[in-house]
């Protein structure tokens, strides 16, 4: 089906490449080419037009049929002696072939974006939280505060989507609608009302978060507080935040764990999240932790329920192991504990696998470019353009489907990880 | 291939067969007649041994997001139980939240060859049927959930009539793939989003001003007119909270006839008598189980230990989070649908109220008289894990062991119901209805849970053991489908099971008020919300049975 003149449009497609998985685009298909009509944006379009580069499988730099490529991977895995299935940038059957595979062969298992993902999954296993999902926010909030992050730049389309809405169910007037940002102040308008109002900013840095996080909680708490600033924000300033919140009917305070990339920034979500807890005594509020691109929130998802340990998790002893401090691939290949990397990423052809002294297999996204040659890369399709699948949002309770766009003749993840665990 | 079973003692409560020595054929999956000729393939001596059919689990928490948050929150319930890689297994872990390959072996090894994930939210309902995919061998199927959602809440403000509400309800049978519908603290988990803290049968919600007895009156008529056999499985209102016994009473009696099946009873069940204001209310409750025919229950056994409770109520696992043990949870809004609430616990011997609720399940099971309207759970793992099925099995059918267990709890607890004095004790074959054939015909699953010709040959042999834990923890073998999955308690092939599902009818133009209510209010497009029947078979490992409807069901 490589005719050039017969283009389809495609209505309602989900995009996988972001948190939000935003499913009312509508694509053209012409042959191989794929173009977005109408509601792309930033993170969707190019993701989706990325053309399609090499499809031969090379091992060592020479061109060799998909067998030979996957015989060599089993092979060399075979005499592994601390495998390490990274990247992880796949769907859902993908993520099922990698579990498989990392089962039979005794490999570590964790995905590009874990550092993020994790500030979250540790709050989740110490002390748990309130959350709520986007159609939630939609509708019932009133009241949205972003904590250190500026929301628009990593989820274009999430003011739009979920933030002014042209009707909501429960008569919250949208206009009405108080939007905070405290940290990082937006970096454009999207956090803008309809009728021209503007955000409240009450900016700091990354390393006053945690400080003024805390003084909120204790202001929650009833606390009285001694000092008149903290992080460059006047305290009374975080009082009458405290009475909004308090005065709301349902406050969501929405955060980008990648966004709040510095040391331990776990233990400020944790704080964050204990401070939602306290706010429900007398009235509701609900965190929205938004991530989750190119399949983190899927994999994760898979693994808990394949071995009962998300990312960051080792088959080495035969049974699953959980570490996300001793199984951090980034740690790993960084400190050379690994000899074999296989890397996914289906889905960015600029998600290429970090240098290291591992012998590198990459399954990649057909159209990625080396610096250093893998030993064997295997292009692949994409997961919603070249075959169909199912991908998870970042609020994990709803999961799309990704449909079939083109014909390219391209092995999914799938197919290429169960025919390596096939050759073992 | 024919296989002959010889000689065995079966339990067919389906066809009123107790401990009748027969002989089972079973051919390509099937129960099959004796052959004419008398020529068999194979033949394996089953003297001496009792058989039922495989048995069904109607109500466990084994796939959907708020299971897999268990699993995420809880690494420590882990790795203490770890499962190592075989030739023929995945490696898995965990005791409360076990992994999906883990359960399904687990449940293989004990016998069940089925189980329903009870609280399948609509939006979740792809999570739900993906994790069940990743269960081996076992049956299975889900309950989908209503009653909380704005859509529904919003039909019964404007007063929709009632064919309007069927269609609603089909619709949604159908696109989730489910073979039943439940309802949760029926418009409790919508009013908790209101901050309603509470919410009686007869009190209305905050902003839709309905009541929970108007729900559950509206789906009940819902899911009999529209010719679902699975009863409406209701997880009332006021789970946990002292007193609550009587709107369990209420409850049944506002059924008003139609059927209607009330889950893990026992958290239901509780008065406020005595020095520490909790007591049972097991026996009334049970005395009205007896007397509503149209009423089924489930008990949701606890049973003392390290567990962790999910459940939609996240109005109730709000409220009982600062119980947690340990001290960690999440309570979820979800979609303007639904909610979760995931709190480990740890139930206590010594505790009075823990020592109580063990009390209260047993006396149920005890007191009523109906082996096929009750059924044996343990709203896994809410009250305790599957695993433990065999541990309570013995508890019902050996009252001396009962007895000495009940001697060892909180002393005041001990003589706070009559337990001690409950004589009764479960016979093999009330065991086969509980878990067997009255499972089937309370899920509908008309080829399920009996041995007779046409069955599916889903076949568990046991060997005769006074000790019925030891009996039930280690059955012999395990047939599923014909083929021979189980032997001696351990796993000897891997095969996937179907999904059962009903396909009742509906008017399409239910989708034109749903087209609406997805563009305007939702994040997410109607057409990419309904859950295709390729999902279902996926990567061919998965299939789809569809079993029959009432007849007479209509619009």
């Amino acid at each position: 089906m490589n005719d050039a003149n017969t283009a389809t449009t495609w209505q309602e497609i989900a995009s996988p490449f972001c948190g939000i998985a935003a499913d009312d685009l509508v694509i053209e298909v012409n042959g191989n080419r794929i173009k977005v009509l109408e509601n792309g944006d930033a993170v969707n379009t190019p993701a989706f037009e990325t053309p399609i580069g090499d499809i031969q499988p090379r091992i060592q730099g020479k061109e060799v049929t998909l067998e030979q490529a996957v015989s060599h991977i089993a092979e060399q895995l075979c005499s592994a002696r601390q495998p390490l299935i990274g990247g992880m940038g796949t769907d859902l059957n993908g993520a099922r072939a990698a579990m498989a595979l990392a089962d039979k062969s005794g490999a570590i298992v964790d995905s590009q974006f874990s550092p993020a993902a994790f500030r979250n999954i540790l709050v989740l296993q110490d002390t748990g939280y309130m959350t709520t999902t986007l159609t939630e926010v939609r509708n019932r909030a009133d009241v949205i505060v972003m904590v250190g992050s500026d929301i628009e730049s990593s989820f274009p389309r999430f003011f739009e989507r979920v933030v002014w809405p042209a009707e909501s169910m429960f008569s919250v007037d949208i206009n009405q609608r108080k939007i905070i940002y405290l940290g990082k102040p937006p970096s454009a308008d999207a956090s803008t009302a309809p009728d021209g109002r503007k955000a409240q900013v009450l900016a700091c840095d990354d390393a006053d978060l945690p400080e003024v996080l805390s003084v909120l909680r204790a202001l929650i708490n009833g606390k009285t507080v001694q000092a008149d600033m903290v992080g460059g924000i006047k305290v009374s300033d975080l009082q009458q935040l405290t009475d909004t919140l308090k005065a709301a009917k349902y406050s969501v305070f929405a955060w980008s764990a990648m966004q709040l990339n510095y040391d331990h920034a776990e233990a400020s979500i944790q704080m964050l999240c204990e401070a939602i807890k306290e706010l429900n005594k007398d009235t509701r509020s609900s965190g929205l932790p938004l991530g989750g691109k190119q399949g983190d929130t899927t994999v994760n998802a898979v693994a808990s329920w394949q071995s009962g340990y998300p990312m960051r998790s080792s088959f080495q002893r035969g049974y699953p192991e959980y570490d996300p401090f001793i199984f951090d691939s980034r740690r790993m290949l960084a400190e050379n504990e690994t000899d074999l990397l296989i890397w996914v990423n289906a889905f960015n052809v600029e998600g290429t696998p970090p240098e290291s002294s591992a012998k590198t297999f990459v399954i990649g996204r057909s159209g990625m470019q080396f610096e250093t040659e893998p030993e064997v890369f295997i292009p692949v399709g994409v997961p919603g353009i070249d075959h169909a699948g199912r991908t998870f949002r970042c609020d994990s309770v709803v999961s799309v489907p990704l449909k079939k766009l083109r014909d390219s003749g391209l092995p999914s993840v799938f197919d290429v990880l169960s025919a390596v665990e096939q050759a073992l | 291939m024919l296989l002959k079973l010889t000689g065995g003692r079966v339990y067919d409560p389906a066809h009123n067969q107790e401990n009748v020595v027969r002989d089972i054929y079973i051919r390509d999956g099937r129960i099959v007649e004796k052959p004419a000729d008398g020529r068999v393939d194979h033949e394996i001596d089953v003297r001496d041994k009792v058989i039922m059919s495989g048995a069904i689990d109607m109500h466990t928490h084994i796939g959907g997001g708020k299971v897999n948050i268990a699993r995420t929150m809880l690494p420590e319930d882990h790795a203490a139980e770890v499962y190592a890689r075989t030739e023929l297994l995945r490696s898995g872990t965990g005791h409360a939240a076990p992994s999906t390959l883990t359960t399904g072996y687990r449940y293989a090894e004990m016998g069940y060859t089925a189980g329903f994930e009870p609280a399948v939210l609509p939006i979740n309902a792809r999570q739900a049927h993906m994790e069940m995919h990743d269960t081996p061998i076992i049956d299975k199927g889900g309950y989908v959930m209503l009653g909380s959602d704005d859509f529904l809440l919003r039909m019964m403000a404007a007063n929709s009539d009632q064919e309007a509400i069927n269609n609603y309800v089909a619709w949604t049978i159908n696109h989730a793939q489910a073979v039943g519908l439940k309802v949760v603290n029926p418009g409790g988990i919508s009013a908790f989003k209101f901050n309603q803290r509470k919410l009686d049968l007869d009190e209305k919600n905050d902003f839709y001003g309905v009541t929970p007895r108007d729900i559950l009156h509206r789906l009940s008529t819902a899911v009999n007119q529209i010719g679902v056999p699975h009863p409406l499985h209701v997880h009332g209102c006021n789970l946990g909270v002292p007193g609550n016994m009587q709107t369990t009473l209420d409850t049944i009696q506002g059924a008003e006839g139609l059927p209607m099946h009330l889950t893990h009873i026992q958290f239901h069940s509780y008065g406020t008598e005595g020095d520490f204001k909790f007591s049972s209310g097991a026996a009334e409750i049970a005395e009205a189980i007896n007397k509503h025919k149209n009423i089924t229950v489930d008990v949701g056994q606890i049973l003392f230990g390290q567990t962790v409770t999910a459940s939609g109520d996240n109005m109730r696992q709000f409220a009982g989070a600062p119980h947690s043990h340990p001290n960690k949870w999440v309570c979820m809004d979800i979609e303007c649908e639904a909610g979760c609430g995931v709190v480990p616990f740890k139930y206590k011997d010594q505790s009075y109220v823990n020592a109580l609720q063990w009390m209260i399940g047993l006396e149920t099971f005890l007191l009523v008289n109906d082996p096929w309207r009750i059924f044996l759970t343990t709203d896994h793992p809410n009250g305790a894990p599957f695993t433990s099925y065999p541990h309570l099995i013995k508890l019902l059918m050996d009252k001396t062991f009962r007895n000495d267990t009940l001697a060892t709890l909180h002393p005041e607890a001990q003589k706070a119901t009559n337990l001690a004095s409950i004589e009764r004790e479960y016979t093999l074959y009330e065991i086969a209805i509980m878990t067997r054939a009255g499972a089937a015909k309370l899920v509908g699953l008309a080829d399920r849970g009996h041995l007779g010709v046409g069955a599916a040959a889903d076949i568990t042999i046991y060997s005769d053991n006074d000790d019925r834990e030891k009996m039930f923890a280690k059955p012999d073998y395990v047939f599923k489908d014909g083929e021979l999955v189980v032997r001696n308690g351990e796993v000897q092939k891997i095969t996937w099971g179907t999904t059962h599902v009903v396909k009742p009818e509906y008017d399409v133009g239910i989708e034109k008020p749903l087209q609406q209510y997805f563009d305007k209010y939702h994040t997410m497009k109607l057409s990419n919300f309904k859950i295709s029947n390729d999902e279902i078979i996926d990567d061919g490992r998965g299939s789809l049975t569809i079993q029959p409807l009432h007849k007479g069901g209509k619009l």
